[in-house]
């Protein structure tokens, strides 16, 4: 391609008049005008952060002032202090964490066993499994939470973080996506272990999973952003605040803190800053993960 | 598309097509075995909090049932009241009214931002992370964050608008402004998943395309309409599908910020299906609106696929 346009483009710029340099225009700015419209639209989106992250280190007095303050004359750390020392925070830090690292963990477990058995092996109504598991992921929450919450409350799990962790279990987006990344594997190489003697599990672990890192992150991302950000299901199924995740506690105890905005905003960082830190360090997978899984299932 | 693994170590001697097929022939018997244990745990998660509860949601769609009590059967009797309540009523309006604004909203301002950013100049990277950033964060600590900005006594944005000499609003607690303001919430949350995919799609417009075009003599103008734009219908599709489900769904964002009021303003359906469901104690009620919601779902979600099948672009794999 290039070989074929490098003369076209030259003889296309050799028709310009001399007095402008070729591919270049005239430039007013030292830089790209598309600054001028990007730089404000991408402020426009960072202020409403920036303005949680500066009144969670203010004192009430500047926030509750009219007009507020812009900037916080000094570090006020009294809002983290409220919210780490008598409220619930940290156990309900400790919920979420626990409710979304074992989904990441049985999800990746799971899915892959699942995916696996679904990609490479034959076996006895594989096929209605399959078709039966993709048409689950089309029903919507709302139809089956009231079900899901009389079923958790037979098993005695309503009111408790087995609630939480039991329907998180593995989810038929997991199975699926791994299974459609075994497939795009070549089966040479299993083949070559298969032959060798290694059972399908230790092909699995030792040959499979070290070259699906890709798609074991997305399953990996999108769960823990999934379990971590919810609201609905923990405020179905939880009615105690020992047992409250971040979500549904800082929703809770805005509506009973309305006017301590300081602890309010200390605690809405507390829940922001694991997701945000995650995606800040690892931005690309992150956003390789939602485009691939929304663009190619 | 996944890299293709650099090649492992094989055996010195490849074995030959017969020991691979009576290789494959021993093992077949213990497959079965060995795949079913594979798949039990998903297919039990599955089964269980999938298929099963959605046949117990139509059967509790004919029964009046309060979470306690045993439950009476009556049948057609919840579909018939959800036809005359008042309050479904709205809060069908509200949803559809959210979601025509939010759906194109977000698709344009996502196609108008991804097309501004695809581009290698300096701090794009950084343009793109801002403004995508709001994403990841959960619709709780949106509206809380929101309700703290919009206070109407408090709030940054009212003290913003007495800066400008501009009367100050009610926002979220203005029954006629609520709706509107959550589109704007969504806005600022969702918009940058549409520029992510819109940016992933225009970098997947083969180059060899725009190269011909431009050899063709197309200008600016006309490579955008007709040589980028018409490559994007299949992400178009996608993502009006997949933001219409998702405007549809939405709860907690309004659970956090106005819980349905004022004035049951921005009351929408999964809101009216949690409040008859678990405030209510109607559940059976809540199931028939359930119900309506995901048959909604389901016509939307097929409609396109028929649409998509006849159309001559295809998106590759499943997108629900």
């Amino acid at each position: 391609m290039t070989a074929t346009s490098a003369p076209a483009r030259a003889a296309r710029d050799a028709s310009v008049p001399p007095a402008a340099p070729p591919g270049r225009r005239r430039r007013l700015l030292p830089f790209s005008g598309w600054h001028l419209a990007l730089a404000p639209l991408a402020l426009l989106f960072a202020v409403p952060l920036l303005w949680l992250l500066l009144s969670s280190v203010m004192s009430d007095g500047e926030i509750n002032r009219f007009p507020p303050a812009l900037w916080p004359s000094h570090v006020d750390l009294s809002g983290y202090r409220y919210v780490l020392g008598n409220a619930m925070f940290p156990r309900w830090f400790a919920n979420s964490l626990i409710v979304s690292l074992v989904a990441v963990a049985s999800n990746l477990v799971f899915g892959a066993l699942g995916g696996y058995a679904f990609a490479r092996m034959r076996f006895a109504g594989s096929r209605v499994l399959l078709v039966t598991m993709l048409a689950t992921m089309a029903i919507p929450f709302q139809l089956t939470m009231i079900p899901t919450f009389l079923v958790m409350k037979r098993l005695g799990l309503i009111d408790s973080l087995g609630a939480l962790i039991v329907p998180s279990l593995v989810t038929p987006f997991a199975v699926f996506l791994l299974r459609q990344f075994f497939l795009s594997l070549p089966r040479e190489l299993e083949e070559a272990a298969w032959i060798d003697g290694c059972s399908r599990l230790r092909v699995l672990w030792s040959v499979v999973l070290p070259l699906s890192r890709p798609a074991l992150s997305t399953v990996a991302v999108l769960t823990f952003l999934g379990t971590w950000n919810d609201l609905t299901w923990p405020l179905i199924a939880i009615n105690h605040d020992v047992h409250y995740t971040l979500q549904l506690g800082l929703t809770t105890f805005q509506g009973q803190h309305h006017t301590k905005w300081s602890a309010v905003m200390a605690g809405n960082v507390i829940t922001v800053l694991p997701v945000l830190l995650a995606f800040l360090a690892a931005q690309k997978s992150f956003i390789q993960s939602i485009t691939s899984s929304g663009l190619k299932g | 598309m996944p890299r293709l693994p650099a090649p492992l170590t094989l055996p010195p001697d490849a074995p030959t097509d017969a020991e691979v097929r009576r290789a494959r022939r021993r093992r077949r018997r213990s497959e079965s075995a060995t795949a079913w244990a594979f798949v039990t745990p998903s297919v039990l998660v599955i089964l269980g909090l999938g298929i099963m509860p959605v046949v117990w949601s139509l059967l509790l769609s004919f029964q009046a049932d309060d979470l306690v009590t045993p439950s009476r059967w009556v049948g057609l009797q919840n579909y018939h009241a959800l036809t005359k309540d008042p309050n479904f009523r709205q809060a069908v309006h509200n949803t559809l009214l959210y979601t025509a604004l939010y759906v194109p909203l977000s698709m344009v301002f996502g196609l108008l931002l991804a097309l501004a950013l695809n581009r290698r100049i300096r701090l794009v990277g950084l343009y793109r992370t801002l403004i995508f950033v709001p994403f990841v964060i959960s619709a709780t600590a949106q509206g809380v964050l929101f309700s703290f900005i919009l206070d109407p006594e408090f709030g940054a944005a009212n003290s913003v608008l007495h800066a400008l000499h501009l009367p100050a609003q009610g926002f979220l607690t203005d029954p006629g402004q609520a709706l509107y303001v959550l589109v704007a919430i969504s806005l600022w949350s969702g918009t940058g998943f549409c520029v992510v995919i819109y940016l992933a799609a225009l970098q997947d417009v083969p180059p060899s395309l725009i190269e011909a075009a431009r050899l063709d003599g197309a200008g600016r103008r006309h490579l955008l309409w007709h040589v980028v734009l018409p490559t994007l219908t299949p992400v178009n599709v996608f993502l009006v599908v997949w933001q219409v489900i998702e405007s549809l769904q939405v709860f907690d964002l309004v659970y956090v910020t106005t819980k349905g009021g004022p004035l049951g303003s921005t009351t929408v359906i999964v809101y009216f299906i949690w409040e008859m469901a678990f405030q209510n104690f109607t559940a059976g009620y809540g199931a028939a609106a359930a119900y309506v919601l995901a048959v909604a779902l389901l016509v939307i979600a097929a409609g396109t696929r028929v649409l998509r099948r006849r159309g001559p672009a295809r998106l590759e794999g499943a997108t629900r």
